[in-house]
């Protein structure tokens, strides 16, 4: 069975760093033990099946080079969903010299069905009990030592989040020495004689034990069995008809048989290990649990949650206080003066100067937006957004709004990128794979392009129109509006299913505040590295605009459009900067009504149709990333001719009805 | 004792021709086998019907065997069509079969899992049997969806029943396995349930189709 030994024994004295990949259930802490490991930050979240994506890092440990692979989390090594295939693609095609296998102590028997499949597979396994804290203060007691040897395989206990364990990981990974002989976990006679028949009629080699593939090809895995069948050659035909009989016979409830088998594996395993106490201890956050995910306390708690983070930090002292001093006093009045003064000495050329500190200069207009507008918004946002992340409350949100998603043809789910919609589009639209169904990512991702603004927008358009409180309260109910009719027209529209729902409902806890600078730090870095460059880009594109004077053929081409819902020529302008951004247009709106130039009601018609209007640049590339040409372009158009023509009817709505005026 | 399959089903269709059709004998001729067959002897033998001029009559012995054996025939059906989901005549010829291996307490764990049924997929009735009203008296729901479970309310899971086997996997994935302990933490506005120390939650659909008993 000591596939993995032969194989690794080249790679550790080439002096090449060492593969390990982390792998597990989703949110047990794995991100957490890679930031441990390379010192590097991978955002941590305290919600399930975060990292869609894999990150690598480098340490060093004892003087030997690592290279740290973190996963997605996948609950079986047989796939069901896109991050598990992820997750397995790294097993498979990666040979790491080691794979520790991350699981959460409180469902020690549950996730050894995992660790199991692992030692299984031939994999070089270490096993970290993750979550030991928690686990003790409900007066779970854990023998660590019973557990290594009834498995075969190195164990640590440790609470990643608390800094313990981390060295002995560290100890345990230099140590590791593949054991010559693996623990073998016997199935019940008969399952035993269907894999050793099937097992038996591989001829190649593999990273993964034959015997592991023998019950994946069993429960029909697709991409194993295309790997195997490219790998057989000619032999494969026979493979095939095995697997094909085996699987006919037992086809009532092979699936059932082997999780419970398995599940009697791990029973087994934690009996003598892993002691309860008689009765349940109910800890203080679980309390609060209950408190948030019932409706009668939850919608209270859910609307306290949104006035204070929301609307008093992000967008009374984010939008307004940090707002106001970085782009107010420190941009307009001492920055911008200085900057112009110093270029206009350093180039002679008017032309130049104007690309730089011109009306759309890079600096004075470009930065300006980026530094002193979004960024404090942007930022006090996935502040907001990451401590309650890390909280636990997210997943808790999803459940409490299900049945109202199940409306829109989403699953509660889908709160995730809606929330993360209000602070970045672009990401929140990168998030939306972690929907079950490409019906619901479509959904979401028309519902996102929409009428969810971005904070860099919405701290902008509250700003804009808080001088007319009944204009806010339009612009509000108008979004509100859109999104209920669009979504509900979906769910109908769109052929498929309707989703299901379930989710892990991870512990309540309170977040560290490092973790929290953390994450917002990457998000904010992320973030810059999008848009700064788009926005220096739109500067540069509207300077040579304006020389050459296509600007204002471009912004007469659009005055009848303009003037058709009832707008000034002038806001083609922010209608332009609003395709490069739309925060962007909206600031553009903010400049035309500083200068006096609309009424409340253009004001909120414009704003309406700008927060409706294409998504910026870099989400309609995300879009074309993740959903592919058609479907985006078909958002991209019906989303531009929904949101004139809702200005349209808008303006006309309040013409009418003589509102805001 | 044990009845032979063919005394099993004079009996049975004496009784609905009795019990269920208000005639006061059957006649042989309505079945399928001769009437010199030794089924009737066996019948005779052990005193449950009487033969009087070419007609049978039930003897007081018989009417209650025919009465269980009834209610084996229709529990059967109803273990084709409800969880084998076999329908029709297919349903119907293996429900005939299977209701002969229905005796010495297996009518008592089937019509247990399929909690105590009272008709049969015809619209029968199914009489009910010691089980049935010991039920009733304990006021044992028996094997039923989580939905019927009430905020707190502990069990074990009994079985999963879906067409879907993504979503088969994926519960199993969740430690949702017959055999374990399960608690219906919340009900509205989703299920939370909890396995171990871990919670989910899940949606209707999804709670309809994990049986659990208490």
């Amino acid at each position: 069975m000591a596939t993995c030994c032969s194989k690794q024994t080249e790679t550790t004295f080439s002096g090449n760093a060492r593969k390990v990949a982390l792998v597990g259930n989703p949110n047990v802490g794995k991100s957490v033990l890679f930031n441990a490991l390379t010192g590097a930050y991978v955002t941590v979240s305290n919600y399930p099946g975060t990292s869609v994506e894999v990150s690598r890092g480098n340490a060093t440990v004892n003087g030997q080079q690592w290279e740290v692979i973190d996963t997605p989390g996948m609950y079986s090594i047989h796939t069901i969903t896109e991050e598990e295939r992820v997750a397995r693609e790294i097993l498979l095609h990666e040979t790491p010299d080691l794979v520790i296998h991350v699981l959460d102590a409180r469902n020690l028997e549950r996730m050894l069905a995992m660790t199991i499949q692992l030692i299984e597979a031939g994999l070089p396994v270490i096993l970290v009990v993750n979550i030991m804290d928690e686990a003790e203060r409900m007066g779970l007691s854990i023998d660590l030592e019973l557990l290594q040897q009834k498995l075969g395989i190195p164990v640590i206990g440790a609470a990643t989040a608390r800094k313990r364990g981390i060295d002995e990981i560290r100890a345990a990974m230099s140590a590791y020495r593949c054991p010559c002989e693996q623990q073998r976990f016997e199935y019940s006679r008969l399952l035993e004689r269907d894999i050793n028949e099937v097992a038996g009629l591989m001829q190649s080699d593999y990273i993964l034990s034959r015997r592991a593939l023998a019950l994946l090809l069993l429960q029909q895995d697709e991409e194993i069995t295309e790997l195997v069948s490219q790998r057989e050659g000619d032999g494969y035909a026979a493979l095939a008809e095995k697997v094909r009989e085996i699987a006919f016979d037992r086809r009532e409830s092979f699936h059932l048989d082997l999780s419970l088998e398995r599940n009697e594996m791990g029973r087994r395993i934690v009996n003598g290990v892993f002691f309860a106490p008689e009765k349940r201890v109910v800890t203080a956050a679980e309390r609060l649990s209950r408190l948030a995910v019932q409706p009668l306390t939850g919608m209270p708690m859910l609307l306290i949650v949104l006035y204070f983070g929301l609307y008093q930090f992000v967008g009374v002292f984010g939008a307004g206080t940090v707002v106001d001093f970085l782009e107010k006093q420190i941009f307009v009045e001492i920055f911008n003066p200085w900057i112009t003064s110093t270029i206009k000495a350093l180039i002679p050329w008017e032309v130049i100067q104007e690309l730089f500190v011109g009306e759309y200069g890079i600096i004075t207009l470009g930065i300006r937006y980026a530094v002193g507008i979004i960024l404090p918004i942007v930022a006090t946002f996935f502040i907001f957004f990451s401590f309650l992340e890390d909280t636990g409350y997210f997943p808790r949100l999803a459940l409490l709004v299900d049945r109202l998603f199940k409306h829109f043809g989403m699953s509660g789910r889908a709160v995730i990128p809606m929330v993360l919609g209000f602070g970045c589009d672009t990401m929140a639209t990168m998030v939306t794979r972690t929907l079950e169904t490409t019906r619901e990512r479509i959904i979401a991702t028309i519902l996102l392009s929409l009428a969810i603004p971005c904070s860099a927008q919405l701290g902008v358009i509250m700003s804009l129109l808080s001088k007319f409180p009944g204009a806010l309260a339009v612009w509000g109910g108008c979004l509100l509006l859109l999104f209920i009719v669009v979504g509900m027209l979906s769910a109908r529209i769109l052929p498929g299913e309707a989703p299901m729902f379930y989710m892990e409902i991870p512990p309540m806890r309170l977040p560290q505040v490092g973790n929290v600078i953390t994450k917002t730090y990457t998000r904010m870095q992320w973030y810059f590295m999008e848009i700064l460059p788009l926005f220096v880009l739109a500067s540069v594109l509207l300077w040579l605009g304006k020389i050459t004077g296509f600007f204002e053929v471009m912004i007469n081409a659009m005055t009848p459009v303009m003037a058709s819902i009832g707008l000034p020529r002038e806001t083609a302008v922010a209608f332009i900067f609003g395709f490069f951004r739309r925060d962007y247009g909206a600031a553009g709106l903010y400049e035309l009504q500083t200068k006096g130039l609309m009424d409340a009601r253009q004001l909120t018609v414009a704003a309406v149709t700008l927060t409706l209007f294409i998504p910026c640049v870099a989400q309609f590339l995300i879009m074309k990333k993740e959903r592919g040409w058609k479907v985006a372009g078909a958002i991209g158009i019906f989303v531009s001719l929904f949101a004139f023509g809702s200005g349209y009817v808008l303006n006309k709505a309040l013409l009418v009805t003589g509102l805001l005026s | 004792m044990k009845l032979s399959e063919k005394a099993e089903e004079i009996l049975e269709a004496l009784w609905i021709a009795v019990e269920e059709g208000g005639a006061a004998f059957l006649d042989p001729e309505k079945m399928d086998f001769p009437a010199d067959d030794p089924a009737y002897r066996e019948l005779t033998g052990y005193a449950m019907i009487e033969i009087r001029q070419g007609m049978i009559y039930f003897r007081p012995e018989g009417i209650n065997e025919g009465k269980m054996t009834i209610r084996r025939h229709r529990l059967a059906e109803r273990l084709m069509m409800d969880v084998l989901n076999i329908r029709g005549d297919d349903g119907e010829f293996k429900a005939c079969q299977f209701e002969h291996l229905l005796n010495e307490g297996a009518d008592v764990k089937v019509c247990t899992m399929l909690n105590h049924p009272t008709t049969c997929p015809h619209g029968k009735p199914i009489p009910p049997g010691e089980c049935c009203a010991q039920a009733r008296a304990e006021g044992d729901l028996g094997v039923v969806p989580l939905t019927e479970f009430k905020s707190g309310q502990e069990g074990e899971i009994a079985y999963i029943q879906t067409e879907d086997n993504k979503k088969m996997q994926k519960l199993m994935a969740m430690g949702v396995l017959p055999g374990n302990k399960i608690v219906l933490v919340q009900a509205y506005p989703s299920y939370i349930f909890r396995v171990g120390y871990s919670e989910f939650a899940i949606d209707t659909n999804l709670a309809k189709e994990i049986f659990v008993r208490k």
